[in-house]
């Protein structure tokens, strides 16, 4: 079969699963089917159709798992903001949905040859970096527990990180290229070969601005999301897995001195040890959320409890008064598998898995060094994402507030990630372009 | 860079596999110490939207039924407030505070998933409604029970009363009233109200039972072959127990008299000799056989009821602890021979004394009492039939029809006159056990009356009126017994 109508095929579960999923949200409120939720399918699955199209004439040899991967997700995402919000946000949530495609379509265009965007690397960087202090920026900052991670412009918010995420790799995916032959000689000292400074300073740099800002804005997730796409491209770029160490080692000194002088992080790591601590449980922004986090998750057992069925408010509150603050968002994971339960969240996890198993394989297929390491790097910061806001949820590591890709309620979110998409799907059509092929 | 393309992935691959890891431990492996966690609310919010089944009266009168409190959640109503609140109960999920059948048959009323269908309970969506539970509680006995304690209360000085009316052949309780009593629909309150008591006297009481106790002790002499009615004792006045003078009431003697005109009578100096005679092995058999020294096998929370028998308070017999020590018959520092007469440290609840005069009325079979006649689902069927549980045969049907003859006697022309009722035959035992306290120069008494009736034995009595001045059991117990099984009898079975 054809790469696009593998695709295309590929959209069926999508479609069904927003259809069964809206189904089951229907019959939990009303108890009854309402055609509403087969229109809402319908429309998914034409904006999905529309896409393909789109893909199908424009990059005829992209990888035809990554846009279904994502179409099964964005469903998945929509119809559980639908169960956790209602209509109104779901609404938003689907508006943001074809933003997201508009934008898609936009950069698939625009950078139809994608290795134009070298020649803008250090607009590209240091607009990221902008992109990363404006939270912080007086008038428009809006801090959540403490991290600076949206800014308010009138009623829109917005996580400007989400886009520094994905310039931030186009620009390492390029800067590396350029200097990894570099990077990788250097002389010996004491037996380590050191790469020469010239080509280190500007990661240096990178590396000691990031760090400031993560000060100033108190983003452990962020931080730890770019600081894994730096290591992986790095790796990649270099083949030197001391750099990686060197790396870790860097990153474990800067988050200890962060966890033990500002009292915000270190309030997450003694609520990510001890989330049953009677005093951190009640301290206001305390361990609450990830404690009913986990009880939610220990509901759902094995199956879950059914859709629609977990308790997201105490019951006779406010109906936003909920149970684990931020639900559909940064909590999203646990009201999954408090409803689907461990195959549920096992199943979610392997549909990202194989999201960036396709991006992995886009990397490995593409034929010139960049087009590597921004496959590479987009397919890690994505892993990477994933696992900073489930592993936070589930306590493998301290919670920090990113969201989860495509499924996450959070317009910035998904328009950033459409981005990313766009990218991969562009080195992987370039990659399995035939003409290249020997 | 292909190679470190796949190490990567192979990372990448590690870290989801941790992230899976720890689902499961919070999924699966750790889900139960989750959801005990004392900061976990997860399961009472549950409960609160669950439409908890009604309790219903063997009339089919609502006892107890949920009403909607908003935002989904229910709340009980009890109509019948402190009527039925010590059988009903109440139960607040949310403050894990509970009481009566409410608590006992919780896991019903809210239908709680059990076995395989927790784990496909998960497809059935849709509001959650628990099953109906149906008692056995009688409406109207039970108000002529709380009409007659409360006149007791009232017109005579009894602080307190119960009454206990239970069916012989299946051991349904009837009625099952104690004063004083609290409304459920408001259990906090009453706390700060005076004469408002929250534990149930019928079943929690550790009350002397006084003369009606001679039933088992009767029991035991004939039931172990070494007695008939009509074997003969010396009835004279006083004798010495335990080193200690015994009298008769009024210090009467009786001269030589049959067992049975002993029991009619209800004299004191032939029962205490014959108990010592019996010893307290076969006593404590016996006592075991009607259910003393167990918590009664009814369906009410164990927590909310107490053992009868022997019991030490602090400082009796090296007791050094504040709580009564149950101890048994058989121990050295008890009085058998006062206890024989239900006296000395022998403690019941009126629930047993019914228990031993059901067990009589039912020829000598003593049937588990219960609460509960079924419990219905939603879809009206019966998903638990509570169908009568023997609990003991205590003695053999002979033994229990020459009891009922001798009880007979006690109502046509002994202690329990009062109780006579034209057409019912009434059977009794009547108990005037002495508190030891006195007030205005006058004995406090329990007074007892435990009765059925022989004509038609479907139901048998205990009631139990505490601290009346002179309060002979005949004069004060008997009567509202007779009311009792009276009212019970007209309806129909």
């Amino acid at each position: 079969m054809r790469a696009r109508n593998r695709e295309l095929f590929g959209l069926i579960p999508a479609s069904l699963l927003i259809s069964a999923g809206f189904a089951a949200v229907f019959i939990q409120r009303s108890n009854q089917l309402s055609t509403v939720s087969l229109v809402y399918g319908a429309l998914f699955l034409g904006m999905c159709v529309v896409a393909h199209i789109f893909i199908r004439v424009t990059l005829p040899h992209a990888d035809p798992y990554i846009f279904p991967l994502v179409a099964v997700l964005a469903c998945f995402g929509i119809v559980m903001v639908y169960r956790i919000y209602g209509a109104t946000f779901a609404r938003q949530q689907a508006q943001w949905f074809v933003l997201g495609l508009a934008l898609f379509v936009a950069t698939v265009i625009v950078f139809r040859d994608y290795r134009k965007l070298e020649n803008y690397r250090y607009l590209i960087v240091i607009g990221s970096l902008l992109l990363l202090i404006l939270p912080r920026v007086p008038g428009i900052e809006d801090p959540t527990n403490g991290a600076y991670l949206e800014i308010h412009l009138g009623s829109l918010t917005f996580q400007p990180t989400e886009f520094g995420k994905v310039g931030l790799v186009v620009f390492l995916a390029s800067y590396l290229r350029d200097h990894r032959q570099a990077l990788a000689s250097g002389r010996k000292i004491l037996g380590y070969r050191v790469p020469p400074f010239k080509h280190l300073g500007p990661l240096l740099l990178l590396w000691g601005i990031a760090m400031l800002i993560l000060i100033f804005l108190h983003d452990v997730g962020s931080s730890l999301m770019f600081y894994g796409g730096l290591l992986a491209i790095l790796y990649v770029a270099t083949d030197r897995i001391s750099f990686v160490l060197v790396g870790v080692v860097a990153f474990a000194a800067g988050a200890w001195y962060l966890a033990t002088h500002i009292p915000h992080i270190d309030a997450r790591v003694q609520d990510w040890l001890h989330p049953f601590n009677y005093k951190l449980y009640n301290a206001p922004g305390g361990s609450f959320q990830l404690a009913n986090g986990q009880f939610a998750m220990a509901a759902g057992g094995l199956f879950g409890q059914g859709f629609g069925q977990a308790m997201l408010t105490v019951p006779g509150t406010h109906p936003t008064a909920y149970l684990i603050p931020a639900p559909g968002t940064d909590m999203i994971y646990t009201v999954i598998t408090d409803e689907l339960g461990l195959f549920g969240g096992a199943a979610l996890l392997i549909t990202y898995l194989i999201l960036c198993a396709r991006g992995f394989k886009a990397a490995i297929l593409a034929r010139d060094s960049f087009s590597k390491l921004l496959a590479t790097g987009l397919s890690s910061i994505l892993a990477i994402q994933v696992f900073v806001i489930v592993g936070g949820v589930t306590r493998v590591i301290p919670l920090t507030g990113v969201t989860l890709p495509f499924v996450s309620y959070g317009g910035s979110s998904i328009l950033a990630n459409f981005v990313l998409v766009a990218l991969l799907l562009l080195v992987s059509d370039r990659a399995r372009r035939p003409e290249y092929a020997r | 860079m292909n190679r470190s393309i796949i190490r990567l992935f192979g990372v990448v691959i590690l870290l989801f596999t941790v992230l899976i890891v720890w689902t499961s431990r919070w999924t699966v492996f750790d889900a139960t110490a989750l959801q005990n966690n004392s900061l976990n609310r997860l399961q009472f919010f549950a409960t609160e939207k669950i439409k908890r089944g009604r309790i219903l009266a063997d009339n089919g009168a609502v006892l107890a039924e949920s009403v909607r409190a908003g935002g989904g959640t229910w709340t009980r109503r009890y109509p019948y407030g402190s009527l039925f609140a010590q059988a009903v109960g109440y139960d607040v999920l949310s403050q894990h505070q509970h009481a009566g059948l409410e608590w006992s048959r919780e896991s019903q009323l809210l239908n709680k998933p059990t076995g395989l269908t927790s784990v496909f309970g998960s497809f059935n969506g849709g509001p959650k409604v628990g099953d109906e539970v149906h008692t056995t509680l009688d409406p109207k006995a039970q108000r002529l029970a709380r009409q007659l304690v409360q006149h007791a209360m009232s017109a005579y000085g009894a602080t307190s009363g119960a009454v206990v009316a239970i069916v012989p052949q299946t051991g349904a309780v009837k009625v099952m009233y104690a004063s004083p009593t609290y409304n459920d629909n408001d259990p906090s309150a009453c706390a700060k109200t005076p004469g408002c008591s929250e534990s149930n006297y019928a079943a929690t009481a550790e009350l002397p039972p006084g003369s009606t106790f001679k039933l088992v002790t009767t029991t035991a002499a004939l039931d172990s072959g070494r007695y008939t009615p009509n074997s003969i004792f010396n009835g004279n006045s006083p004798v010495t127990i335990s080193g200690h003078s015994l009298e008769n009431d009024s210090n009467y003697s009786y001269g030589q008299v049959t067992l049975t005109k002993a029991l009619t009578d209800s004299i004191n100096t032939v029962y205490a000799p014959l108990g010592v005679k019996l010893g307290s092995s076969l006593m404590q058999a016996y006592m075991q056989r009607f259910g003393f020294y167990s918590i009664p096998p009814l369906d009410y929370p164990a927590d909310e009821m107490v053992a009868s028998g022997e019991r030490f308070y602090k400082g009796f017999c090296g007791n050094r602890s504040n709580t009564p020590k149950l101890v048994p018959v058989t121990n050295s520092c008890v009085d058998l021979g006062r206890t024989a007469i239900g006296q000395a440290n022998l403690t019941v609840t009126p629930l047993q004394m019914a228990m031993v005069v059901s067990a009589i009325a039912n020829d000598g079979k003593l049937m588990e009492p219960r609460l509960t006649s079924k419990v219905v689902n939603t879809d009206g069927q019966i998903v638990d039939s509570v169908s009568p549980q023997e609990y003991d045969q205590v003695m053999k049907p002979k033994i229990a029809a020459e009891l009922q003859q001798m009880m007979r006697d006690v109502v046509e022309e002994g202690t329990g006159t009062a109780a006579n009722l034209n057409g019912l035959n009434i059977g009794g035992k009547t108990g005037t056990a002495s508190t030891g306290a006195y007030k205005n120069g006058q004995e406090l008494d329990d007074a007892w009356f435990v009765g059925f009736p022989e004509a038609n034995p479907r139901i048998a009595v205990a009631v139990e009126l505490t601290n009346i001045p002179n309060g002979f059991g005949g004069t004060y117990a008997a009567p509202i017994a007779a009311q009792v099984i009276k009212t019970l009898l007209a309806e129909k079975p």
